[in-house]
């Protein structure tokens, strides 16, 4: 499967990425449990998207590091931004009126996490899955 | 009496009618691909032709909103409507009037006056379009609200004891469907217990375990208790990955358990019939 761009502009589009990132997990052979949790994760950083960065987009693809292989999920927006990243992945922490556990319990929930902001510039998360 | 636009072309395509019908049916069959039987289409399309050459032979010809294109129009919509609800594509459905115009080409031939016919034809066309997209957001949102209903039983497991089993994405506007049908029935059966089974649910994210918390918050307020039911272990170790902490709400990992459990609390004995039968 190649790359798979989704737009995130609505509800109904976060279960689609949520369904895209499941078949990619699906096809990569990730285990229930790790298919579960990218999922979930997915779901928390499209929202994440949605919700604080005004909408934006999805990139789910397979990757494959010669060892094993995985999915990369990247979320890009064009919103605000973060000022304090450590902040924002404090659990129990919210600009809005969210749980305040979805940035840090997607970080949890993945093998690899980065975040790309800067106020006023946007956000890109990318996380990466590895089957074991 | 035929106006002027369309010079002699109506009585050669009636002289030429039977010649017409097979060219076009010919067309029309290719994409349908013997879903609609040949005497079927035969009868619908010597109907359309009839009403249409009628319509373009009166004196408001080139006008199809007028009233002399009624009886098309209503033949167009019984036959963009069959089509969207029997699952055509657009194309099927649009080759049908489309294919009119290579009939009459190719059968009757051009001339001035076909540029006049084939105007009236993609009007015609684009009028089927129209109702055959109408019927089809019609078909989608009877199935919405059909959703909708579907997606929110409650039931009656026990006297003072209700099921909410719950399947598929949990949204803000289900949610709020979900916590007010919950509420309303707790009161209508006069239920203690209410167990919420997201057996169906594939995936709980913290939105999904907000909107579960602030149900079972509602509930308590009523004075009920809440049990929460049907955690795989996929979802059980992503709860605690993302950690969503459900407190002293009841958890369990079967609809089984939590009714158990509720029979329990309410003090119904069940466990000498189940030792019975060696469970």
């Amino acid at each position: 499967m190649t790359a798979q761009e989704l737009p995130i502009s609505g509800d109904a589009d976060v279960v689609r990425v949520r369904q895209a990132v499941r078949a990619a997990a699906v096809q990569a052979k990730l285990s229930l449990v790790d298919q579960t949790k990218l999922v979930t994760a997915a779901s928390e950083l499209a929202r994440n998207t949605l919700t604080y960065g005004g909408g934006g987009g999805a990139l789910v693809e397979q990757v494959d590091n010669g060892l094993r292989k995985g999915v990369k999920a990247v979320f890009r927006d064009k919103g605000p931004g973060i000022a304090d990243v450590a902040q924002a992945l404090t659990d129990g922490f919210t600009s809005g009126s969210g749980m305040g556990l979805g940035l840090g319990g997607a970080r949890r929930l993945v093998d690899e996490f980065a975040i790309e902001t800067a106020p006023g510039d946007g956000t890109t998360v990318t996380v990466v899955k590895w089957a074991r | 009496m035929t106006s002027e636009p369309f010079g002699d072309l109506i009585d050669r395509c009636r002289a030429a009618e039977d010649d017409l019908v097979r060219r076009w049916r010919a067309d029309v069959a290719a994409s349908l691909r013997g879903r609609i039987s040949e005497i079927e289409l035969d009868k619908e399309l010597r109907e359309i032709l009839d009403a249409v050459l009628s319509a373009v032979a009166s004196a408001d010809g080139a006008d199809t909103r007028s009233a002399a294109y009624g009886e098309v129009r209503a033949l167009l919509v019984d036959l963009s409507r069959g089509r969207a609800l029997q699952g055509f594509s657009p194309r099927e459905t649009a080759i049908s009037v489309f294919a009119l115009k290579k009939a009459v080409r190719d059968s009757v031939g051009t001339g001035p006056e076909f540029t006049a016919f084939s105007d009236v034809i993609d009007e015609l066309g684009l009028f089927t379009f129209e109702s055959y997209a109408k019927t089809r957001e019609e078909v989608i949102s009877n199935q919405a609200e059909q959703l909708l209903e579907l997606a929110t039983p409650v039931v009656k497991l026990w006297q003072g004891v209700v099921a909410l089993p719950l399947v598929g994405t949990l949204d803000s506007a289900r949610a709020q469907v979900v916590m007010e049908k919950l509420l309303q029935t707790l009161v209508d059966t006069g239920s203690e217990y209410a167990i919420i089974d997201i057996t169906g649910v594939p995936a709980v994210d913290t939105q999904v375990a907000q909107h579960l918390l602030k149900t079972i918050v509602a509930a308590r307020l009523m004075g009920a208790e809440c049990i929460i039911s049907g955690i795989r272990p996929q979802i059980a170790q992503t709860i605690v990955a993302l950690g969503i902490e459900f407190g002293d709400i009841a958890t369990k990992a079967t609809l089984a358990d939590a009714l158990l459990l509720a029979l329990g609390r309410i003090g119904v004995d069940v466990t000498a019939e189940m030792s019975k039968r060696g469970l």
